[in-house]
């Protein structure tokens, strides 16, 4: 049987070095998705069962249909371009206004006096109840809906930059003034490095919020965007759309959220545990 | 060890004019700590001491008599409470670029490689850093980490890392050495060694060091004077000089003079239970 092997003999398969590890690992891995198909399952099962209207509750195959309709038509395509350009755009910019100010803010004790507690009353303002306004100010189309997204991702890269700022070890700060470093070399040498592994923080926790924001101001008025058509869709009483399109959304979210995890790793090699920071959602 | 590098005058030590003249004088130098929840601690009481250019002072004393605080207060980086601190003749006023430090702790900054670390002083100087990577190399190279310098700190031991640290605070070639422990979490062999490593820098760079230890044999080998504190208040209890001919070598911590400096020594803390 050695000769019709298609594997080289020299090549030992992994999995007979540790047979028993394997296959524990590959168990861990197959439970989860194994546990989302009996949920599946069950779902179907229970509302044939109890014959649920479809428009109250889809069935599993039913939203899978949706989406495959949704995608094959080229329905989605469109809106979701713009509801992910939303949800970037208006990221980068709260992120970047967040960042700012939270360096202005965390390196002057004048600024904090000043600008902090306009900041914090208005991060207490719900974001959802001034999205009209800000539909009315700025119109139906995209724009609205990245400043609304924007106003939400901005704040937890604020509370972050400035507790991260303050975080560099007294020291580090005392190591860098002996030998006669200036305030730009020690923000640059040390608080902002110090600082990276709060604004990572910072940035996980607002792109998942960044998905809300979007949603919620298209909710409140547009012309497209997987939200938008997500109220058509509970319009027309289509409620394997719904299901299908949110589960679109959540796919965004959890990739925006790899990214930011991706890069976190490359950047913060060094910092072996996770920061205790401010989650400001 | 070879290519010099360029200092650059900022406020660098002049030479002495005059010899005999103290580079460093302490006048009455008190240091009192206010703290919310434990007071006013006096870490420092009425310090006189005049260091000449090119001396090596050691310090002993037990643990929180103010070793540390009195070297920061020498770097310019901790306020003084009164008294008087000149250098080179002038009132010191804050960090100085012809100083080296080496602190208690590493403090290396974990996102630079050691060889990074190493130039951090060149970097924040503005020296030429083709020539400091080159100086850079030969200090690892020196405490024994010629292969580790593209590695973090993350990956070394505790030795290593301090000895990454007293490659920093040499990367300038500063005049003016302060170094707090330097060898305190070195093993005995690689300690003696870069004890004859340091004394070989002193005498090449013509430098003038203050270290402070909590090995009283080791207090006594490298130093010209031995200063003793004692604490709470934070004083000086001794100043010795020590009559060992130089270049000192290993031999030298079996001769009967160095047993009568090192039995002088612990006379004062036998009293005090210990020091460190
Ligand atoms: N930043 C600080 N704030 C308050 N007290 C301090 C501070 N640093 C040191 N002390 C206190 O001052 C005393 C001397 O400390 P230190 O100079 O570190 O002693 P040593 O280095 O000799 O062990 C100790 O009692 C210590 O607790
Ligand atoms: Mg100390």
């Amino acid at each position: 049987m050695a000769a019709t092997d298609t594997a080289p003999a020299a090549v030992p398969a992994p999995s007979t070095a540790d047979p028993v590890r394997a296959t524990r690992w590959s168990e861990s891995r197959a439970l989860s998705p194994l546990l989302l198909v009996a949920m599946l399952l069950l779902w179907e099962a229970l509302i044939h069962l109890f014959d649920v209207p479809a428009i109250v509750v889809p069935t599993p195959s039913a939203v899978a249909v949706a989406m495959w309709e949704g995608i094959a038509s080229g329905l989605f395509w469109p809106h979701f371009l713009v509801t992910l350009w939303e949800i970037i755009a208006g990221f980068g910019i709260g992120s970047v206004v967040g960042i700012a100010l939270g360096v202005l803010i965390g390196l002057s004790p004048l600024m904090e006096r000043l600008v902090y507690p306009y900041v914090v009353a208005f991060q207490t303002l719900p974001k959802v109840a001034i999205a009209p306004i800000i539909v009315i100010w700025f119109g139906y189309g995209i724009s609205s809906k990245i400043i609304i997204t924007a106003t939400i991702a901005f704040f937890p890269l604020l509370a972050n930059t400035i507790v991260g700022l303050r975080s560099a070890p007294r020291e580090q700060v005392e190591m860098l003034e002996a030998c006669t470093a200036n305030r730009w070399q020690i923000f640059r040498m040390i608080r902002l490095p110090q600082a990276l592994p709060y604004i990572f923080v910072g940035l996980d926790v607002a792109v998942v919020l960044s998905v809300i924001g979007a949603i919620v101001g298209e909710f409140v008025g547009a012309k497209a965007g997987l939200g938008y058509l997500i109220l058509q869709k509970n319009f027309s009483f289509d409620m394997a759309g719904v299901f299908a399109i949110l589960i679109i959304l959540s796919l965004i979210g959890v990739g925006l959220h790899l990214l930011v995890v991706a890069i976190q790793r490359r950047v913060l090699f060094w910092s072996e545990a996770h920061a205790n920071s401010v989650t400001g959602a | 060890m070879t290519a010099p590098l360029s200092i650059q005058a900022g406020a660098s030590v002049p030479a002495p004019s005059r010899p005999g003249e103290a580079l460093v004088r302490i006048e009455a130098l008190e240091k009192i700590y206010s703290t919310r929840d434990r007071g006013n601690i006096h870490a420092l009481s009425d310090i006189h001491l005049d260091v000449a250019p090119g001396e090596f002072l050691t310090i002993v004393g037990p643990s929180g008599c103010g070793k540390s605080t009195l070297l920061k207060i020498l770097a310019g980086i901790l306020k003084k409470t009164s008294g008087q601190v000149r250098v080179a003749n002038a009132e010191l006023y804050g960090p100085n670029r012809d100083l080296g430090v080496v602190f208690q702790a590493p403090v290396l900054l974990p996102w630079k490689s050691v060889i990074d670390n190493v130039l951090v002083p060149a970097k924040v100087q503005k020296l030429d850093m083709g020539q400091a990577r080159t100086r850079a190399r030969e200090l690892l190279e020196m405490v024994g980490l010629s292969g580790f310098q593209d590695r973090y700190p993350g990956e070394l031991s505790g030795g290593m890392q301090q000895r990454v640290g007293i490659c920093r605070a040499l990367i300038h070639k500063p005049k003016f050495l302060l170094m707090d422990e330097p060898f305190g979490a070195l093993d005995a062999m690689t300690r003696e060694q870069m004890n004859l490593e340091l004394m070989r820098i002193w005498k090449e760079q013509e430098a003038t060091i203050l270290l402070v230890t909590h090995s009283i044999s080791e207090a006594v080998f490298l130093a010209d004077r031995v200063v003793v504190m004692s604490p709470r208040p934070g004083r000086i209890a001794e100043i010795m000089p020590v009559d060992l001919p130089r270049p000192r070598n290993l031999e030298m911590f079996n001769t009967p003079v160095f047993g009568k400096h090192v039995g002088a020594i612990r006379r004062h803390f036998q009293s005090e239970g210990g020091i460190d």
